[in-house]
């Protein structure tokens, strides 16, 4: 079957048949003008052919509705344009050969949880000995000198471990993001290392769940990983860029 | 009742006795210390309420004072005695001059310590019988409106806002929730001073004060009587004004509280010795309030790795077990936590799920087991967390867990939407009601591989207690041997609020709760 990469659409069952899956709450009681008034929003989003297939009542003046309906829109993805970490994944033995090849030396990576953040489970899945899903972390890497802050470090401890630690990357995770709470301490965090003139010393990474490559430069990272990143992708970028901006 | 697993008794008992020995360990420091929080603890049991001009909590405002010239270690249930015997005041209104700067408690003259025992024990008592008396309340209602059947259904509300709390927990209670937690503001725990009145700013929770718990408990016993069923509150013991939130708690009838005697010292590096004296004393008041405690072992799994690490959370539990049974807990105020937290991508994982979480039904059969979600491996796949959520309440429901916090499926993506908490709900009360019985059928194989594993993991645990048993806990934590997380002795956040008493410290609370609940 032909696919035109300038109209891309959501596929069901049938090519170009748009269909897309949708829930809500609303803040209404159940009853058929509720359903009504789901079925017009999903209209107005660009659904035809919408079906109300559950409406259920939570209580308090509260619905909550699972729709289908065939969207009106495509895209033309031969003009998409994305921000990517561009480096090659190796995998943890690859990574260690590359440090003693070209690099010569231990590499030295400082992580934290920064500011309030108390949840360390991206970090730790990073950083710790064990890793996450079958791959060491930073921590296992003979060639790496890891160390894990933990958890609601404020940025200045940060940088002060960085500098007596002689870091070539820190590694930054936030994972509590309601309400924007992270972007205000990731920008002090830059700022500080700014008016230290110490931010062209550190190869600056943000991670999280909610954390793109994009939103990380904006904030004025070298780079973003977001969910599904496992140790070795920060471990390749982290040595890549030592190599390739000459840093080592 | 005949048991399902074989539960070598032996390495039971050793493992208790090891729990005992390094019980003995830090009792030494908690009879030896108070906190500033204690202290602060003992101002609010006495009455103290309320912020000064620059909305400071008045008891902060009091046990700084006395502090600051370094008279602490008197404990300030005696400068609050010595204060009314002096002024005939209450203690409320003896704080209010202070926070004036119109009083400075150690410059007034020194009164007979008789007196100034007598005159804090009669304002003492009357807490305790207000305690008591909420105590009873809780069981009168219980009566009226009973609780839903265990496990109960444990759900979280995180809005910052307390009023928007409120009408989401009503929701879910409507759809079957028993018990509802109101979240912590982000760094709550690291506040040396509990916030005042009623909030509606947080960030990824609400502040713990005494208005808002007062807000949550009147809104959930008005749905609890229109749903005929009793709603229980939660909120979270722990940080650097652990006994406080308690004594907020124990006054406005609050039914639980987390509340672990490790989990500040691993994941808020909060001082150990502090932590240990915190724990101790918001544990009596607890007790003494019918408050069943929820313990933290659960977050062990989120850093370290549930298949390898498991005994290490049954070795807490031992330890939890124990200083909870020193504060004067009973074992069904015992929330013993633990987490469905294994890799889903383990062939036969489920089953070593099922070994522990059986094992410890069998080893703690009275506590109210306090089961915690998948929440390491959940992911943006909402879909398939919510089946990791339907295998999490099969497992609860086949071993028979008193405390389920129900999953999210949206639980690596945000705090949960109003309708993320229903379909939750949801999931629980089918797989609850469908498999109810289930447990009732079943014995393991006596060479299989539940067996095996539980078998595995207590073996491990008694070898960990007993070696903690001959370094000492503090020694233990400086190693590592929990979470995967060292801290030292001496560091941490609040050292500096620990006091060692004088000779004549006196708590007037120490007394009525080690009498009242038969504590040697």
């Amino acid at each position: 079957m032909k696919i035109d990469k300038t109209k891309v659409k959501p596929y069901g069952d049938t090519m170009n048949d748009g269909k897309v899956q949708l829930s809500f709450t609303l803040p209404l009681e159940a009853s058929l003008e509720s359903s009504e008034a789901a079925r017009q929003l999903a209209n107005k989003m660009g659904l035809k052919e919408v079906s109300v297939v559950e409406t259920k009542d939570l209580g308090e003046g509260f619905s909550f509705y699972v729709l289908y309906g065939k969207l009106k829109h495509s895209v033309d993805t031969t003009k998409i344009k994305v921000a990517k970490v561009e480096t090659d994944t190796m995998s943890y033995y690859e990574v260690n050969d590359f440090i003693k090849d070209k690099i010569g030396r231990k590499v030295t990576v400082v992580g934290a949880c920064t500011g309030s953040d108390a949840h360390t489970v991206g970090l730790d899945a990073i950083m710790n000995m064990k890793g996450y899903a079958g791959e060491y972390g930073l921590e296992r890497y003979p060639e790496i000198n890891a160390f894990n802050m933990g958890s609601q470090v404020p940025n200045e401890e940060l940088i002060e471990k960085a500098v007596k630690e002689d870091a070539d990357a820190i590694l930054v995770s936030q994972v509590v993001t309601q309400k924007d709470v992270h972007i205000k301490n990731l920008t002090e965090l830059v700022e500080l290392l700014e008016a230290e003139n110490l931010r062209d010393e550190f190869i600056l990474i943000l991670g999280g769940p909610r954390i793109s490559h994009e939103l990380a430069l904006e904030l004025g990272f070298d780079a973003g990983f977001g969910p599904g990143t496992l140790p070795p992708d920060a471990a390749s970028y982290i040595v890549q860029t030592l190599v390739d901006e000459d840093r080592v | 009742m005949e048991e399902k697993l074989n539960v070598d008794q032996n390495l039971v008992n050793r493992s208790r006795e090891a729990a005992q020995k390094i019980a003995d360990g830090i009792q030494v420091h908690i009879n030896d210390n108070t906190t500033t929080t204690v202290e602060r603890t003992v101002a609010r049991l006495l009455g103290i309420d309320g912020i000064d001009a620059e909305e400071i909590p008045l008891p902060n405002v009091v046990v700084d004072q006395v502090l600051q010239s370094g008279e602490l270690d008197k404990g300030i249930a005696y400068w609050i005695g010595n204060a009314m015997v002096e002024t005939g005041d209450s203690p409320q209104e003896i704080a209010e001059s202070v926070g004036e700067g119109k009083l400075s408690l150690v410059d007034l003259p020194e009164h007979d310590l008789d007196e100034v025992k007598k005159a804090v024990n009669s304002v003492a008592k009357d807490m305790y019988d207000q305690i008591e008396a909420n105590r009873k309340e809780r069981e009168e209602l219980q009566k009226e409106t009973p609780t839903g059947p265990k496990p109960w259904l444990y759900v979280i509300v995180a809005t910052g806002n307390i009023y928007e709390d409120l009408q989401q927990a009503k929701a879910a209670a409507r759809e079957g929730a028993d018990i509802v937690a109101v979240i912590r503001s982000t760094a709550q725990s690291l506040l040396d001073y509990v916030p005042y009145g009623e909030t509606t700013e947080g960030f990824g929770g609400t502040y713990a004060t005494q208005e808002n718990f007062k807000i949550m408990r009147e809104g959930l016993d008005e749905v609890g009587k229109e749903e005929g069923r009793y709603i229980q509150l939660v909120n979270y013991c722990s940080g650097l004004c652990m006994p406080e939130i308690a004594a907020m708690g124990a006054i406005e009838r609050l039914d639980m509280m987390l509340n672990d005697s490790m989990y500040g010292i691993l994941f808020r590096d909060i001082n150990m010795k502090r932590t240990f004296i915190d724990q101790y004393f918001s544990r009596m008041i607890n007790a003494h309030a019918g408050i069943i405690i929820n313990t933290g072992e659960d977050n062990y799994l989120t850093t370290a790795d549930a298949v390898e690490e498991a005994h290490t959370v049954l070795a807490s539990q031992f330890i939890n077990e124990e200083l909870g049974l020193r504060s004067g807990l009973k074992p069904e105020l015992l929330g013993l936590g633990h987490a469905f937290e294994m890799d889903p991508s383990i062939e036969d994982g489920f089953l070593m799920e099922i070994a522990q979480a059986q094992m410890i039904r069998q080893i703690f059969p009275k506590a109210p087991l306090k089961y915690m979600p998948p929440t390491k491996y959940m992911t943006g796949d909402i879909f398939k967390g919510h089946i990791m959520d339907g295998m999490f309440n099969l497992a609860s429901i086949m071993t028979g867990q008193g405390i389920q916090l129900l999953g999210m499926l949206t639980e690596a993506i945000h705090t949960p939407f109003l309708q993320d908490r229903a379909l939750s709900i949801e999931n629980a009360k089918y797989v609850f009601n469908n498999a109810r019985h289930l447990g009732d059928e079943i014995k393991f194989k006596e060479d299989g591989k539940i067996q095996k594993r539980a078998d595995k993991v207590l073996e491990e645990t008694t070898e960990m207690l007993e070696e903690i048993a001959d370094k000492g806990l503090m020694q233990a934590l400086e190693d590592g041997m929990f979470a995967d997380i060292s801290r030292p002795k001496t560091g941490g956040k609040g050292a500096d609020g620990v006091i060692e008493k004088d000779e004549e410290y006196y708590n007037p609370f120490l007394t009525l709760f080690r009498k009242g609940l038969d504590i040697k």
